[in-house]
């Protein structure tokens, strides 16, 4: 399983890189930590011509927290997100997720950019940007834009990048204190892709009642999205046994999932609804 | 024995360990060869066709390419491998052709070897030669097989390779008047060893001498080399099979495949050494497979729970070609039905049918886990019928130790016989009772705690080991006056260099650093070797050694006789030296006379270890998730050589059954493709996984068939995992009504069984 | 192309393919073949290296990406004196290998561990170890192995 033949390119900047790109026609990668390109090239599925390495790229492995939010460099590693402390009040749905993510080793090495970009609908992260209304920051030829997350991710390993174009950072609202939120998977074995996966949070409003509800799915979908149905049956309850049993089951019927080789789309359903209610519980205890 | 027991039966530390903790092992990718060119396999993509054309023109056109080989450049005829194990004529038809010539019959058959400068030279290469195959239909399950419609070998007319045949008393009469009858169907799913080290051969032909060497020898290397040299028309001598460090076997790797005779005969046809190095994906697809077999089953018994008969018919999905031990697994299935049981009629029948799958090999406890899950689901099944506490109903039926040696039913074709050869299988049934606290326990029996239902289940079961026919070895005393072991066993990672060195310590009466090491497996060490398979080393090689302890000590005593001019029997051997009336000489200074024995041991018995495991686990019914709480294994071995490493085994048997029970699975689709091709599809068991096993091993009952009265105990481990796994499930969910009959039990396809099972309730509420 | 990097203190240079991976370049080009390569797609853990004091699995990992880089392979994890070190012993004492193919990479990824969290409980251990395949174990001994190893990593001193 030797990957098929590329050129590597190693640019010191961004504008590099993106040239890089721009020139091949659709015909390089960009490489960032390798944990999702590796594979894919060791087992032929991808032959790119060049390979455009990120490693040298300054000022994209940071993490800033402001009052306006949160935002995380393309390049950072899982590693470093899991030993940044403040995370646990600035992001404590995300922190969570991050536990979930594949292994040790692979958490050494892989990137917030390189989660986005390969867009695995079964991965946490880009079901957390899109649960928390996350907007991701990209360079390409014709310069910068930002995508809504909930925009970005198209289906299955699809996503609306260009091929000239390069992450350079997630960003994420700030984090009300008095947030409640919930994330829950369930896969075969620990640290493999979620069959089903939920990231929720709510506001807690007058009376305890919910607001601004957010519940999305990973796995459970060709690409993460937020579950309206799930959302409506909440937004405005209190948050007791019977709003939660309503929600779980209102996301039930909502999502499409996929069937394959470990699960069909019923078992999907089914654990949606559970994995619902028992992120709810969570996040309402 | 000798007349010390220090190290046998003593948690010595593994030998091994010294050079594989530093990173010093030598593993056959580990080797490298001047001038070397690696190989790379082309696989048929197609699960089923007819093979019209191979066009290499544009793979031979690739720089660093050298050769691409193909049934063309064998001859006139493809020879095909033969059967190691039972190997009946109905079976020939179905061996495998060492490349594909004019058909392919699964996806993974070699149809052609590309040899170039690198590895990844020639996997480029591969996809670039052109593959004329007209597809035909793709038979992928026994039924259809059974049919016949589409065959795989028209020539011969059926998809049935053979069908072994269990008979014993007078099942039909004890079914017409048993008070209790119960029939049911189960099965067993297609998964396999996976070993971590995928395979790999390097080959070397000396034209000069007319030698050729071979390494990455596994498990058999001596019956590799007969095969090996008829295929290549050599004769043994021009051979050489040579055992490096071998990352496991179970069963899977050193079987003869088509792989074996592929590189040694690309080094001989390009006269360069040859490399091949197997990937994980072609592993996956190449290795063998295992335990596909499934069955109709009865069971007739007393309203006391006294087992009358066994009948059923049994289905074993062999995949495309009957390999060097294929048979082996359904044979083990039907003769081992009745497991640890006295059942006085039995009436079964397996029948092996190929498919357009890969083929089968042995998989620890071949065709014994597939019989256990069958057996001892229907055991619980009629316990809860009858009304009888399912321990009871076990004991109750135990073949008693009065009754050893006991004849197992004969097969056939085939007709090898077999009898336990000694064990009282309440003593481990009593003691995993203990272990896994089973009074205690029944508090929790199908109860529905914390959002999960819990279940308890024992099963028990029987361990076939120490197959024949012989085994040899040789001492050697070494200029520094140590000596060095050499045997005819195998190494595949189970820590022979260190029991073996243990055993000939204590028979030569000398401290363990006095053995300069054991060297095993590899055909340049003895004229004559078997291997290891069916846990056959400890008993075989072990007792091998033995002999050849004996015979080292008798020539030590003369050779110090003469010197120290004495009479042989008064010369003592202590340390390092030979003593005889105040004159001594050191072992190093007989070591010039050029001092080996060799030894051997011819058996034609096997040994059968035993024991009862013990399971609880915790089912969540929202996600068909089975939790296990605790497991508890207890077997009777009859000797155990090495405390620490026996429990080794047991627990990374008890753990590769888990996995086989509840997370691997092959799974092909309907044009016969592998969709579980990858390890992130193929589900191993991790760390993670599988926390609480406590594996306990007793010496209660000896085996009377061999010196040292061991039994083979590497597979007991995983023989029972299915049954005892199943059974807790049912017990857990029995207030839904939920019988597990078909492994796995994935989450979703319990969910299904618990979701069926509700619905069934709610239509009846 | 060349790279430039160190592996188990001493500086290296060699010429690769951009295509050649981490693992068979130490295993092939240094011929430091105690790292090993089990699956070629991230999953099995054998082929684990430290890499700037982090494990990585070094099949996905391209050479190229090694310049400049500080890597310790098991080889590395040697104790100068030839005596084995204490994971090492630790290991053998508690029989948490049997073939030793996974060994090295379980071996490497409890070091990066234990240096960085020398007080790791048995939930993080096994969590961390998930990571790595044993096909011959079952996990128990290696487990146990790596616990009773955490004791000369909370010590001062070489390990």
């Amino acid at each position: 399983m030797k990957p098929p033949r590329f050129e590597y390119a190693c640019p010191a900047t961004l504008g590099e890189a993106v040239a890089l790109l721009t020139q091949r026609h659709g015909e390089a990668k960009v490489l960032a930590g390798g944990q999702s390109l590796m594979p894919v090239l060791a087992f032929r599925l991808a032959s790119p011509s060049l390979l455009v390495d990120l490693r040298k790229l300054p000022d994209l492995d940071g993490i800033a927290i402001a009052a306006d939010g949160v935002r995380l460099g393309a390049r950072l590693r899982w590693r470093d997100l899991e030993r940044d402390e403040r995370l646990a009040a600035a992001q404590p749905l995300l922190r969570e997720a991050v536990t979930h993510i594949a292994h040790y080793q692979i958490r050494n090495r892989g990137t917030v950019g390189g989660s986005l970009a390969h867009a695995d609908p079964a991965a946490e992260l880009p079901g957390v940007a899109v649960a928390c209304d996350g907007e991701i920051r990209v360079v390409g030829a014709a310069g910068t834009r930002t995508i809504a997350a909930a925009s970005f991710f198209t289906g299955p390993l699809a996503t609306v990048l260009a091929p000239d174009e390069i992450i350079t950072e997630l960003r994420l609202p700030p984090w009300p204190e008095a947030r409640r939120w919930g994330f829950e998977e369930f896969a075969r074995r620990r640290g493999d892709f979620a069959l089903a996966g939920i990231a929720l949070f709510y506001d807690p409003g007058a009376g305890g009642r919910a607001e601004n509800a957010h519940i999305a799915v990973i796995g459970a979908c060709a690409r993460p999205h937020r579950i309206a149905a799930a959302e409506a049956a909440l937004n405005g309850r209190v948050v007791d046994e019977a709003a939660i049993l309503a929600a779980a089951a209102a996301a039930a019927k909502a999502v499409d999932p996929p069937a394959d080789l470990h699960a069909d789309a019923d078992y999907r359903r089914a654990l949606v609804e559970v994995l619902v209610e028992r992120a709810l519980r969570r996040a309402a205890r | 024995m000798g007349a010390r027991n220090v190290l046998v039966g003593s948690p010595v530390e593994r030998l091994e360990d010294l050079r594989l903790l530093r990173g010093r092992g030598t593993f056959v990718d580990d080797l490298a060869r001047e001038n070397v060119l690696h190989a790379a396999v082309l696989r048929s993509p197609v699960a089923h066709g007819r093979l019209r054309a191979i066009d290499t023109k544009a793979a031979l056109a690739l720089p660093g390419v050298h050769a691409v080989i193909t049934a063309a450049d064998l001859g006139a005829r493809v020879p095909n491998i033969p059967l190691r194990l039972i190997p009946l004529p109905e079976m020939l038809p179905f061996e495998q052709p060492v490349i594909a010539a004019s058909k392919v019959r699964y996806v993974g058959e070699p149809v052609a070897v590309v040899l170039a400068d690198s590895a990844a030279l020639a996997e480029d290469a591969l996809e670039v030669v052109r593959l004329d195959i007209e597809p035909l239909p793709a038979v992928t399950d026994r039924v259809a097989a059974a049919a016949d419609k589409v065959l795989l070998f028209e020539e011969h007319g059926t998809n049935r390779a053979v069908t072994f045949t269990v008979r014993q008393g007078d099942a039909a009469a004890a079914f017409k008047e048993a008070p209790y009858v119960r029939r049911e169907r189960f099965s067993v799913h297609r998964h396999t060893a996976v070993t971590l080290e995928p395979r790999g051969v390097l080959t070397e032909w000396d034209r000069a001498q007319g030698h050729l060497t071979i390494w990455g020898a596994a498990k058999v290397p001596f019956f590799n080399r007969q095969i090996l040299a008829r295929l290549m028309v050599l004769p043994e001598s021009a051979i050489s099979m040579i055992e490096n460090d071998v990352g496991g076997g179970f069963g899977n790797r050193g079987e003869f495949y088509p792989e074996d005779f592929l590189i040694p005969f690309a080094a001989r046809h390009v006269g360069r050494p040859v490399k091949w190095t197997e990937d994980r994906r072609e592993h996956l697809i190449a290795a063998n497979h295992a335990r596909e077999t499934d069955i109709e089953i009865e069971i007739a018994c007393r309203k006391d729970g006294t087992i009358l008969a066994l009948r059923g018919h049994a289905y074993a999905d062999m995949g495309a070609y009957v390999r060097t031990n294929g048979a082996v697994g359904p044979r083990n299935s039907a003769q081992f039905l009745a497991g640890p049981y006295h059942v006085p009629h039995l009436d079964i029948d397996v029948k092996l049918l190929v498919t357009n799958k890969t083929p089968v090999g042995t998989y620890r406890g071949p065709g014994r886990f597939e019989a256990d899950f069958f057996r001892e689901r229907l055991v619980d099944m009629a316990a809860r019928d009858l009304g009888i506490d399912p321990v009871e109903l076990r004991r109750r039926n135990f073949v008693a130790e009065s009754e050893m040696p006991y004849a197992v039913a004969a097969v056939t074709p085939s007709g090898a016989e077999t009898e336990f050869d000694s064990g009282d299988y309440r003593i481990t049934l009593d003691r995993c009772l203990q272990e896994i606290g089973w009074s205690d326990k029944q508090r929790l029996q199908g109860k529905f705690v914390d959002g999960r239902y819990h279940g308890i289940a024992i099963g028990c079961f029987i361990e076939g080991g120490a197959a024949g026919p012989k085994e040899t070895a040789r001492l050697v005393l070494e200029p520094d006056g140590r000596i060095a072991v050499l045997v005819g066993s195998a190494g595949v990672g189970q820590g022979l260099e260190t029991a073996f060195a243990q055993i000939a310590a204590d028979a030569l009466e000398l401290p363990l650093e006095r053995i300069a090491g054991v060297r095993h497996g590899s055909t340049t060490l003895l004229p004559e070797g078997y291997g290891s398979y069916h846990s056959r080393a400890v008993v075989m090689g072990g007792s091998a050694v033995l002999a050849a302890a004996s015979a080292f000590k008798t020539a030590l005593r003369d050779a110090a006789a003469s010197r120290l001019g004495c009479d042989a029997a008064a010369v003592e051997l202590v340390d390092g030296e030979a003593r005889a009336g105040g004159r001594s000489v050191t072992l190093a200074a007989l070591a010039e006379d050029g001092i080996a024995a060799d030894g051997s041991f011819t058996n034609h018995h096997h040994t059968y270890a035993y024991g009862t495991h013990a399971a609880h686990v915790a089912v969540d019914p929202r996600t068909g998730h089975v939790a296990l709480v605790d497991y508890a294994a207890v077997e009777d071995v009859g000797r155990i050589i090495n405390p620490m490493m026996m429990r080794g085994q047991q627990i990374g048997a008890i753990v590769q059954g888990l996995g086989g029970t509840l997370l691997e699975h092959l799974v092909y689709d309907a044009e016969g493709q592998l969709l579980s091709g990858t390890l992130a599809d193929y589900l191993l068991p991790t760390a993670g996984d599988f926390p609480s096993i406590r594996a306990v091993t007793l010496e209660e009952k000896p085996s009377p068939i061999n010196p040292l009265g061991a039994k083979g105990a590497g597979e007991g481990g995983i023989v029972p995992v299915g049954g005892v796994i199943a059974n807790a499930v049912a017990a857990a969910l029995s207030s839904l009504g939920v019988e597990p009959r078909a492994l796995p039990l994935s989450p979703p396809r319990l969910w299904r069984l618990i979701k069926e099972a509700q619905g069934r309730t709610a239509r009846t509420a | 192309m060349p790279v430039q990097f160190e592996v188990n203190g001493k500086p290296v240079e060699v010429e690769v393919e951009p295509r050649l991976t981490l693992a068979d370049c130490l295993r092939h080009e240094l011929r430091l073949t105690g790292t090993h390569v089990g699956c070629e797609h991230g999953v099995c853990g054998a082929c684990t290296v430290i890499v700037d004091g982090a494990a990585v699995r070094s099949c996905l990992m391209l050479a190229v990406q090694a310049e400049g880089a500080k890597i310790v392979t098991i080889e590395g994890l040697n104790s100068a004196d030839g005596e084995l070190t204490p994971l090492q012993a630790s290991f053998r004492r508690h029989h948490a290998l049997q073939c030793g193919f996974c060994t090295p990479g379980f071996l490497t990824t409890a070091h990066a561990l234990l240096s960085e969290e020398p007080d790791a409980d048995e939930e993080r251990v096994r969590e961390v170890l998930s990571g790595n395949l044993c096909r011959c174990t079952g996990y128990i001994p290696i487990i146990e192995a790596v616990l009773d190893a955490r004791a000369a990593y909370r010590k001062p001193g070489p390990r």
